[in-house]
């Protein structure tokens, strides 16, 4: 029995890096190889969504607060990056002003905070920075006053809807509905080669493996174990003496910089970033995909926003209506009825079959 | 002046619009704490109850008249059935009901999708609401004054009933102290699923007065239904004064902020404001003092 036991413990210590190196080999070596360039692309849309659902993991699943208005980093990370990308473009074609200014703009002059993002590394620490920045400035705000709970979660996709709505009334600098689309390079790289885009997909593939080893860290640290405590009872963890303001702030923050930092990536990946793609709908359906996959594990949030991502790019083609009505299923279904996601199925059958008596409150 | 006023009352009435679809939210997450995201689509529901109606009574003030009540049963019954199907196993994880009825929002769009088809359909106003009345160089649009009207008549209605009716005193009760009011024979489950009819019924009364002022489509409920919860916050919780007050100084601050800017930077800024004023009041404008942490 005690040998049987020793080495299970010695075998889960292993669990978490070989499901690394498992899951690295399969992103970076298997998928490349196997999938045509157009699946890999979709792949590469996928896993843009997984960067997002990893943070959403960690602020909704670990901490508890329902970040409704995810879309708005990834909005934030997205235009910082392709509003670079244009400039690059424009120069490339020896133009001074993107295109679409050409066609909307009232005056030639470039608006002066187009100006800044010229430069590919302020534009690359802005994708990250400026969705930190405005998260930790509303978050800051927000949990000072102890405002929580579905005060939080109206007040973030509130913010969502903001975005959206003053991105379509700026035509002008933004590009308005349609957003910033039709890009053509990326650093330099012509991304309508399938080379290059295979390229892309190994930086984003890269990226998620990075954010789910900081994620993990976090999970596993000081700050994890405290961030789970504020969620299940804010109160004790206020008596016994931290402020679970800053605990829930850092934990915002982290989360708006990865949306952020997957918004970046979305775009050289697809071409395109709009108001479309980050307001109240996408922004709650970053969090769908966590729900589905099981929002407190890390791996069941990838999972499930890849999988939910897939579902609804092949399935709403094929079937539009029958995909709605599934879609709304399969959130009821799963937030409702399996609140750990698909993730704690396994956790429910192993233990009912140990246990017959404890029903595995994963959540 | 006349500019003055003509904004101002632009602000009132948006603040109209504001409190009517907001009110039954007052009920449904104000006193029982469910984020219901299906309340845009009984809206649209009686929205579309209005439409039908017109298809076969060709009076349109007679219509709009039968439709009010009719509206109100249609979106309460489909309340009722959300409420029995999938809420009330949810009272313990109220952030988990916002997913779920989000769930629930996105059928209903698609069953009003495929019975009327996804382009937005018309109905005609009576010909009493079509003018508007000038007084002293303002303008009235005639339907704007009567959504106006119904806003308050719905406020007294519910005030009405939450005073001084038997059910009113059982709602109180529950949202104060469940257990007490449990102990003291209340049927708080048959409470919760009246609270919540009534609660979406408004919001099928509210989507009647929609088809005067809106377009009617399956998606029309998502473009109220985060404006009408700040309202709700911002008002503060198991307080009909505070959404009230809060409607028609945010509809106000609104027309006054298009008017000098953009709607885009006004919806902005309203946003800022809501954030600053939650710094000064956290819990909103009026709420229950409670001795509960939670």
């Amino acid at each position: 029995m005690t040998t049987t036991v020793t080495s299970r413990a010695r075998l889960a210590r292993f669990r978490a890096p070989g499901g690394f190196l498992l899951g690295a080999v399969l992103l970076l070596g298997v998928a490349p190889l196997v999938l045509p360039d157009f699946r890999l692309s979709l792949l590469a849309k996928y896993l843009c969504y997984a960067i997002v659902a990893v943070g959403v993991s960690l602020a909704w699943g670990r901490g508890g607060l329902l970040v409704l208005g995810q879309g708005v980093f990834f909005g934030l990370g997205g235009y910082a990056m392709a509003m670079h990308l244009k400039l690059a473009d424009a120069t490339a074609a020896g133009e001074t002003l993107p295109d679409f200014m050409q066609l909307y703009g009232t005056s030639d002059a470039l608006p002066w905070w187009w100006e800044p993002f010229r430069s590919p590394l302020f534009a690359l620490v802005m994708t990250v920075v400026l969705p930190m920045a405005v998260a930790a400035a509303l978050g800051f705000f927000v949990f000072r006053r102890r405002v929580k709970g579905a005060y939080f979660a109206i007040l973030s996709q509130a913010l969502a809807a903001a975005l959206a709505i003053w991105l379509v009334g700026q035509q002008a600098t933004t590009g308005g509905t349609n957003g910033l689309t039709d890009i053509q390079g990326f650093f330099g790289y012509d991304l309508n080669d399938p080379v290059n885009q295979r390229m892309v997909y190994l930086v984003i593939a890269a990226a998620l493996l990075l954010v789910m080893v900081l994620a993990r860290q976090l999970f596993v640290s000081r700050f994890g174990e405290l961030l789970v405590a504020v969620r299940d009872s804010e109160e004790r963890v206020r008596f016994l003496g931290y402020n679970p303001a800053n605990v829930k702030l850092v934990a915002y923050v982290v989360a708006a910089g990865m949306a952020g930092l997957a918004g970046a990536l979305f775009v050289p990946a697809v071409g395109i970033i709009s108001p479309a793609l980050i307001g109240i709908v996408p922004s709650i359906g970053f969090v769908i995909g966590a729900a589905v996959g099981g929002r407190a594990s890390l791996v069941g949030a990838v999972l499930g926003a890849v999988a939910v991502a897939w579902a609804q790019s092949t399935l709403s083609d094929a079937f539009p209506a029958a995909w709605t009505y599934l879609q709304g299923l399969l959130f009821v279904v799963a937030v409702g009825f399996l609140p750990g996601g698909l993730a704690s199925l396994a956790t429910l059958l192993r233990n009912r079959r140990t246990r017959p008596d404890s029903s595995g409150g994963a959540v | 002046m006349t500019v003055i006023l003509n904004q101002s009352f632009t602000g009132i009435s948006i603040g109209a619009v504001l409190l009517l679809i907001a009110l039954g939210l007052t009920l449904t997450f104000g006193q029982m704490g469910v984020i219901n995201m299906a309340h845009g689509e009984f809206i649209m529901a009686g929205a579309y109850t209005t439409y039908v109606l017109q298809q076969s009574i060709s009076a349109a003030g007679l219509s709009l008249l039968v439709a009010l009540p009719l509206a109100f049963l249609v979106a309460g019954t489909l309340g009722a059935l959300l409420e029995w199907l999938l809420i009330r196993r949810l009272y313990t994880r109220p952030l988990d009901t916002l997913l779920v009825t989000w769930g629930f929002s996105l059928m209903l769009q698609q069953l009003a999708r495929d019975i009327f088809g996804a382009p937005n359909v018309q109905t005609r106003a009576p010909d009493l609401l079509t003018g508007h009345i000038s007084v002293g160089g303002v303008t009235f649009a005639n339907s704007r004054l009567f959504i106006l009207g119904l806003a308050l008549l719905c406020v007294l209605g519910l005030t009405l009933v939450l005073r001084l009716t038997p059910l009113g005193r059982r709602i109180r009760a529950v949202v104060q102290n469940r257990d007490l009011a449990e102990v003291s024979g209340i049927a708080s489950e048959r409470v919760d699923r009246t609270t919540f009819f009534i609660g979406s019924g408004l919001a099928g009364v509210a989507g009647v007065a929609l088809t005067l002022v809106g377009p009617i489509g399956p998606t029309m409920g998502t473009n109220y239904i985060v404006d009408a919860f700040l309202v709700v916050v911002v008002g503060g919780i198991g307080q009909l004064k505070g959404s009230v007050i809060t409607a028609f100084v945010l509809g106000v601050l609104q027309a006054v902020l298009e008017y000098s800017t953009t709607i885009s930077v006004a919806k902005v800024a309203v946003l800022v404001a809501i954030v600053a004023f939650l710094q000064w009041r956290p819990q909103g404008l009026y709420t229950l003092r409670t001795r509960s942490l939670a």
